[in-house]
């Protein structure tokens, strides 16, 4: 075998290597990329009956009801972002980081009847610190800027949502 | 008084540092012995001051001298002690500066176990380690000091996040940055290499001890990171591809391609600029890796909740330690010599191979990982990518590179057959096939079923790889096992790698087959999972030092025999007002019982609690496989061939075998 064909041969193999990489990565972009969308959104323009998103906003205040479907917990809570609710149906242990009035994270798909059929429960996070994805939606939606240290709890939000929803509303729930 | 002198003995040991990475580089320039002979006195001075800071951090810790900041922040009166020692690295503070102190680790081990290496390239080596290390102490310094000081002193500190407070946690940080810094070696090698303009066959054997001591790391590292999260989160998952995970596995990957490559250097003097470049690369990501994904960088380019200062001082560090070193191998690289070229089939040809396919995979890895930060900076998009993505394209890489795991230590170097390979390894491939036929029967996803019977294959083919090398059977078992004695232990560490590899494939491959069910029950109450009865007999309440406890107790019998009595528990912490789940497993190293407890519903006069009982075949074997992979590394560690700095024994050896 000659050096020219031998050479051939190793980029052959490269190109074969990262050809199939990239063809691996186009095609699972294309079907398994999961959306964040906030509740508003989610009104807005509801996505497909079998795409898998992520949706997160504030669990509502006094909104989560357990339930006993045979020997499987259900539960069903709203998850607000201030200008719209949507009601998660989830059936499974809650995270232990749970709670009413806190940011949340379930991952699964919007239901005809448009409400939220929840695969995955994320509450990662403590009263500090709530994930990035949220705080940009609340953020967004113009409820609460992060400079002026941490966001209300969402009895509040409610609230906000039935009266105006302009900047300077939120903007003085300083905490700092 | 304690936490000044460690902030000083870290500024020594950063001064210490610069110079380090200064004086030598300068005498290798000149030629000159006594600047280069200052190398290992450096280095051996930093690490020694780096110690004592490391202790004084610890000090504080136990004595909870809430005065200091990072302990009134991480820390509380009322905490074990085992875990006031272990919270000094818990946290971004503490974790730079042990980061830092195994860095000075490395560099000591340098000047203590290279003294065989010639002494231009030790000095240029430990230089180079110095000017990291010098970096990333004046990193620690100016922005993320651990012994800054806080005025009034609180009473208590706050305490620690108690998933936290674990023993598999506590030692899980030191061991993978010990892989993650261990990098750091043959980095230092591969830059010294490019400022020299030299890479040969003996520089591949220096570098591979270095390669394969950090990938060792590495490998407990993510195995133990693994084992925690499943052990602790309670879901019942072992690898949730986030971008802290991955930010182990890639350098992990490129990592394992270096181990390989550096074969090829040692043995046929090629690969060599490829190899350079991986060392480079590895340690890039494990870098950015570290700080950029687990500080939360990413997060404060999105200004959000952390110092910014921050941010810039790491991302200027890593662009002068990465940038710098890559314009080095762009501008150094075309003047080393290539090696040969050689044919595809042959055990160099498939080394290639190996490399080409973990590359692919790390760049699949690392699209993956870095597309949804990307894609919200500049789009403003937030996505996120998750286990579906990587098991569609990960995963179908990771097959072909286990079919060509078998065969690779079987081929002879420079020019193979093919058929004679395959014809040695009849047996293991007959077993493969018949482990296909079983399981097919019972697995009906394609995915796992591929991944096991691959996994079967490499295990079987690296037995087959050492009877072969033994003649097993062929000659008698006595002269069989004096040829086993004999055998180079870089043989027998491959073959056991390579079976370690297939060890936790089955066990990943398994696990996909995992049961689980989620019930609401009273106590007394009897649910059925894979062919078990799990009673809830009991739950109680009970204290403990920093906590309160609830306690269940599930008996699971099997045909009306008790199998075990399972206690999982959940805890309130009050200084945290948080809540932790404690899983009950039980083992018997073919599958595991995994029981969580969840919460407790009150519903006219009856109480429930929800269950979370998992079925988990072979779970085991997915940790025990990285060990087995890592005692592997271990065991080729200690070939003779291996040493560190070994070419004068080597040659003194080879001398006295052929006399």
């Amino acid at each position: 075998m000659t050096r020219k064909s031998r050479r051939l041969w190793l980029v052959g193999g490269c190109l074969i290597g990262l050809g199939t990489a990239t063809a691996l990565t186009l095609s699972a972009f294309s079907s398994n990329i999961v959306f964040f969308m906030a509740p508003s959104q989610v009104h807005a323009h509801p996505p497909a009956a079998d795409r898998t998103i992520r949706l997160g906003g504030m669990v509502v205040a006094g909104s989560v009801r357990q339930q006993k479907n045979g020997d499987t917990p259900t539960n069903q809570f709203d998850v607000t972002d201030g200008q719209d609710a949507v009601t998660v149906h989830y059936e499974g242990i809650l995270p232990d980081l749970f709670r009413e009035g806190q940011s949340v994270v379930a991952i699964g798909s919007v239901l005809a009847d448009g409400s939220f059929r929840a695969s995955e429960v994320l509450a990662k996070h403590d009263e500090t610190y709530m994930p990035k994805e949220v705080a940009e939606a609340l953020r967004r939606s113009g409820k609460w800027d992060p400079r002026y240290g941490k966001p209300p709890d969402a009895a509040s939000w409610n609230s906000m949502t039935k009266t105006a929803t302009s900047q300077d509303k939120a903007a003085p729930q300083h905490g700092s | 008084m304690t936490p000044e002198l460690g902030n000083f003995a870290l500024a020594l040991a950063c001064c210490l540092a610069a110079g380090q990475a200064v004086l030598p580089m300068v005498g290798a320039q000149r030629r000159d012995p006594r600047l280069m002979a200052l190398a290992p006195a450096l280095a051996i001075g930093q690490l020694l001051a780096l110690l004592y800071s490391f202790a004084c951090l610890v000090h504080s810790a136990i004595q909870d001298d809430f005065s200091v900041q990072n302990v009134a922040a991480n820390s509380a009166v009322a905490k074990p002690l085992l875990y006031k020692i272990t919270g000094v690295w818990g946290n971004h503070e503490g974790s730079v500066l042990l980061w830092a102190l195994i860095l000075g680790l490395c560099g000591g081990a340098v000047a203590l176990f290279g003294r065989d290496l010639p002494s231009a390239l030790r000095a240029r080596v430990i230089a180079v380690l110095g000017g990291v290390s010098a970096g990333f102490q004046l990193f620690c310094l100016t922005t993320s000091n651990p012994f800054d000081r806080v005025w009034p002193a609180p009473m208590d500190g706050q305490g620690m996040n108690p998933l936290l407070q674990d023993p598999g946690l506590a030692f899980h940080p030191p061991i993978l940055y010990t892989g993650y810094v261990g990098f750091a070696v043959p980095f230092a090698f591969a830059v010294a290499a490019l400022i020299e303009g030299r890479v040969d066959a003996s520089w591949g054997r220096w570098v591979r001890p270095w390669a394969v001591a950090a990938w060792c790391f590495l490998t407990c590292g993510i195995a133990l990171g693994s084992w925690w999260s499943y052990y602790v989160l309670g879901w019942g998952g072992y690898w949730f591809w986030d971008p802290v995970e991955n930010a182990s596995l890639i350098p992990w990957l490129t990592g394992t391609a270096l181990v390989h490559s550096a074969i090829v250097v040692e043995k046929r003097e090629a690969l060599k600029i490829w190899t350079v470049l991986l060392a480079i690369g590895t340690f890039s990501f494990s870098l950015s890796g570290t700080f950029l994904v687990r500080s939360g960088i990413l997060n404060s380019v999105h200004a959000f909740a952390n110092d910014p200062a921050r941010g810039i001082f790491i991302l200027g560090l890593l662009g002068l330690v990465i940038g710098g070193s890559l314009l080095l191998f762009a501008i150094r690289a075309p003047s080393l010599t290539a090696g040969g070229v050689f044919a595809p089939v042959s055990r160099e040809g498939l080394l290639v191979l190996n490399n080409i396919l973990l590359c692919s995979i790390c760049a699949v890895v690392l699209t993956g990982t870095m597309y949804p930060p990307f894609m919200s900076l500049l789009f403003g998009k937030t996505i996120s990518v998750g286990k579906p993505f990587f098991d569609a394209t990960a995963a179908p890489m990771a097959i072909p590179l286990m079919v060509f795991m078998g065969l690779g230590p079987m081929m002879p170097w420079k020019r193979a057959q093919l058929w004679p390979v395959l014809r040695r390894l009849w047996w293991a491939g007959a077993l493969t096939m018949v482990a296909f036929a079983l399981m097919a029967w019972r697995v009906r996803d394609v995915l796992p079923l591929l991944a096991a019977t691959c996994a079967v294959w490499v295990i079987a083919s690296s037995i087959a790889d050492i009877a072969e090398r033994i003649r097993l059977f062929r000659i008698p078992v006595g002269a069989s096992w004096q040829r086993a004695r004999m055998l180079p232990r870089a043989a027998l560490g491959a073959a056991l790698a390579h079976a370690g590899v297939g060890v936790s494939v089955l066990g990943l491959a398994a696990m996909s087959q995992a049961q689980h069910r989620i019930v609401e029950v009273h106590v007394g109450q009897t649910e059925m999972l894979a062919g078990d009865a799990w009673t809830l007999t009991e739950v109680r309440a009970a204290p403990g030092p920093n906590y309160t406890a609830l306690i269940a107790t599930i008996e699971v019998r099997h045909d009306g025999q008790l199998v075990t009595v399972l206690h999982p528990a959940k805890r309130t912490f009050a200084s945290q007002s948080q809540t932790t789940t404690e899983v009950a497993i039980h083992t018997n190293l073919m599958s595991d019982l995994y029981g969580v407890l969840g919460d407790r519903h009150e519903n006219g006069g009856e109480t429930t609690y929800v269950l979370r009982l998992h079925y988990n075949p072979l779970a085991p074997w997915m940790w025990l496989g990285g060990l087995i992979m890592a005692l592997g590394g271990v065991l080729s560690l200690s070939d003779r061939r291996m040493r560190v700095g070994a070419p004068r024994r080597a040659a003194t050896a080879g001398l006295v075998a052929t006399s």
